[in-house]
């Protein structure tokens, strides 16, 4: 299958490798993948802080981007949960019929990295190695926007030498919330706090998930306690082989 | 503090360093939402039908919504045939008004109440207070509230964030009890030989409502103490003030929600304690009976057409007990008797998007989507949360923060504006990367580094790698990973690459 890449901009930016994981995965698997150029971001960021005007410009540069792709696969449930529930109403809002069905259209091609794999390929074991104690987070927009389901963890536990260890209270939110972490800083904070008691509780050595935002928060907790803690990204875990450590 | 009303005297980041700097409050709210979360959960999986049931219990709410006045109208000749008397109240001053009114009217220097959430919204009992009549709450839960001279923090739960020591403190202090010790047998005793007096001698009594049933004029409280059985067939006189939303069409509407409010609020397959008065009958509970149709904004947001949905809820708090914010900030960080997930969209929509403070609850929130999940009348409070966030926007003069995301937009609308952009943050960065980290942000952003670190822009984005990297591999026919020959594996590289 050709598989077009959304990286999104925060991985792009920040977390490349995860990106670069995901093209040696998808590749390892057999599929031609592509990455269009023109891609920026998803406009999350614009949305969910109120400014609906301007997350429309990235709406409409999104569906432009990828209206060709024959699938669309990004290593993030946030971006993908987006675009999959709320550029419908992004369109509806703004009144803009012509964006909708254009929006309702995509949809149905985009997809969070480990739901691609687990339900639309059928591919449970990518032939990983990861020979590391891991825990692993569900994050929020995973969960209940998109409902991928147990699709991480099947994958995480055919992964090779990877002890996968339950993290408690795995359905609460790390607190990141975008600009809520910056906003409400105090309660994000008090939350952030019980997942970061909760991930050391686990004695894993890295802390995994499908988000790069989620894991920047909590990673960015676990940094300041210095809690020997790492997190890492699954496509990164998923790329990782005998012959070569991706994360 | 002030007894109730859904004016926020403050931000709610303002209102949640309160309880944010309470270890004792924190605890008390993590101990008591979690019980109460994992019960329901049990509760809810006991039905196979509970997905059904809440399309249901959404389905008649909208339904009643797109036909309000109809059944209002329907409701007030049902009450009035059974011998109630039916007022409409446009907004608190006019409720507080004919509440007051009526008391006065039979001479009462005392009223008692019950689960009435709704008169905590119109401030009632100030009202009532400032004619000289003192309000005495029945619900054991809003006595201690009332008692301690605080505010609910929970719709079900109202003393949610006291434990048992502190209320009997209370008690011993309040209600002169001799308590020994702070077990609930010894603290409901307490309470139940100070309110049977007050039951047995009061002659006005005022109540909520849960629902009313238009065909028949019947009004409806569940509660699980049996205080409020107490307060609505013991008085002379009744005085329910409910909110035009709680109308029912008939009684079997009002089946879906006796399945689904028990469940979802107690995790109770039934509740307790459900009574149902229509009108009055001769020799049996109140000889008057009076019904206040409260408006106080709601057909403002029943005119809009997504925030419409808030209108379906039925006040069961399981949005509150699953959400993160709420379990860490408490609900008095909500600045409103309506607090939690449904409190930050009802308050700001009530104030019809006009008070600064219930302007910042729909920010309350990180979007994680738990209120929505557990909604028995499936509210999509996020959805609802991402549109007043728009709407308050829009309104606001341009701040700061509007030009840093109109200029976001821009730089990401354009993929070399953005690259460009990445460029300058890391080099702009250099001063404030130490071990790979950033851990001190200047401004606003600096909410995150107090607590934080922050990774720093790696040296080289992806787009960067995907240029440089080598022909792909692929895998053969046979399995084994080779470059492939004569076809065209390089991905499709578009012309626009900004600038290099």
């Amino acid at each position: 299958m050709t598989v077009d890449l959304f990286i999104t901009c925060l991985n792009d930016a920040m977390f490349p490798r995860t990106g670069e994981a995901t093209v040696k995965l998808l590749e390892r698997l057999g599929h031609e993948v592509r990455f269009n150029e023109r891609q920026t971001c998803c406009g999350q960021m614009h949305f969910n802080s109120g400014y609906q005007e301007d997350a429309l410009k990235l709406v409409r540069h999104f569906v432009e981007t990828f209206r060709d792709a024959e699938a669309i696969v990004a290593p993030s449930g946030s971006c993908v949960g987006m675009v999959r529930d709320l550029y419908p109403r992004a369109a509806e809002w703004a009144g803009d019929e012509a964006l909708l069905e254009e929006v309702n259209a995509l949809t149905p091609r985009v997809f969070e990295l480990s739901e691609f794999l687990v339900k639309e390929l059928g591919v449970e074991d990518v032939g990983a190695y990861y020979p590391h104690r891991v825990t692993y987070h569900q994050t929020c927009h995973a969960m209940r926007i998109l409902r991928v389901g147990d699709a991480p963890l099947r994958l995480l536990r055919n992964v090779k030498g990877l002890n996968l260890v339950e993290l408690p209270a795995v359905e609460q939110c790390c607190g990141f919330g975008g600009t809520f972490s910056v906003k409400n800083a105090d309660t994000s904070t008090a939350m952030l706090a019980d997942k970061v008691q909760n991930v050391m509780s686990t004695g894993a050595e890295a802390c995994t998930a499908g988000d790069n935002s989620c894991l920047m928060h909590i990673g960015g907790g676990l940094s300041r306690l210095q809690a020997g803690t790492r997190t890492v990204h699954l496509a990164e875990i998923l790329a990782s082989t005998e012959g070569e450590v991706f994360a | 503090m002030s007894a109730g009303g859904i004016k926020p005297a403050r931000t709610f980041q303002q209102a949640a360093k309160v309880t944010l700097a309470n270890p004792q409050m924190r605890r008390n709210l993590r101990h008591a939402t979690t019980v109460i979360r994992e019960k329901r959960e049990r509760a809810v999986a006991e039905l196979l039908d509970w997905e059904a049931l809440r399309d249901e219990g959404a389905a008649v709410k909208d339904h009643v919504m797109a036909r309000l006045s109809e059944y209002l109208l329907d409701l007030e000749s049902a009450v009035k045939a059974r011998g109630g008397h039916v007022h409409w109240a446009r907004d608190a001053a006019e409720a507080r008004g004919i509440v007051a009114g009526i008391a006065e009217g039979h001479g009462a220097r005392e009223v008692i109440k019950v689960k009435s959430i709704s008169t905590d919204e119109i401030e009632l009992n100030a009202a009532l207070s400032e004619r000289g009549i003192h309000a005495i709450e029945t619900d054991l839960a809003e006595l201690i509230v009332q008692l301690a001279e605080d505010r609910p923090s929970h719709i079900l739960v109202p003393a949610i964030h006291r434990n048992r020591a502190e209320i009997r403190d209370l008690f011993r202090r309040k209600l002169g009890a001799e308590l020994l010790t702070d077990e609930p047998k010894a603290l409901a005793e307490a309470a139940r030989l100070y309110l049977r007096e007050k039951f047995l001698t009061t002659k006005v009594a005022v109540s909520g409502a849960n629902f009313a049933v238009a065909e028949s004029g019947t009004v409806c409280v569940v509660e699980s103490e049996g205080n409020g059985r107490m307060c609505v067939t013991m008085p002379d006189v009744l005085i329910s003030v409910m909110g035009i939303e709680k109308v029912v069409p008939t009684w079997q509407d009002l089946a879906v929600f006796m399945r689904l409010l028990p469940r979802s609020s107690t995790a109770e397959r039934m509740n307790p304690y459900t009574s149902f008065w229509s009108g009055v009958t001769p020799g049996d509970g109140p000889q008057e009976f009076h019904l206040v149709l409260l408006d106080n904004g709601r057909t403002d947001v029943l005119a809009d057409e997504v925030g419409r949905q808030t209108l379906r809820c039925i006040r069961c708090s399981a949005c509150l007990n699953v959400c993160p914010v709420y379990e860490r900030a408490g609900g008095h960080a909500y600045g409103s008797v309506y607090p939690g997930p449904i409190g930050a969209i009802l308050t700001p929509q009530l104030l019809h998007l006009e008070d600064k403070n219930a302007n910042t609850l729909p920010w309350a929130s990180s979007l994680c989507g738990a209120c929505y999940d557990a909604c028995p009348v499936k509210i999509n409070i996020p959805e609802v949360l991402l549109y007043l966030r728009g709407k308050i926007t829009e309104e606001k003069p341009l701040s700061v923060e509007a030009v840093a995301f109109k200029t976001a937009a821009w730089v990401m609308s354009e993929p070399h504006r953005f690259e460009g952009a990445i460029r300058l943050a890391r080099t702009g960065q250099g001063p404030l990367v130490r071990n790979g980290a950033i851990h001190a942000l200047p401004g606003m952003l600096g909410g995150w580094t107090d607590t934080r670190d922050l990774p720093a822009f790696p040296p080289q984005t992806f787009r960067e790698w995907w240029r440089k990297r080598p022909a792909p591999q692929v895998r053969g026919d046979d399995g084994n990973a080779q470059t492939s020959e004569g076809e065209p594996v390089a991905p499709e590289r578009t012309d626009d690459r900004g600038p290099v």
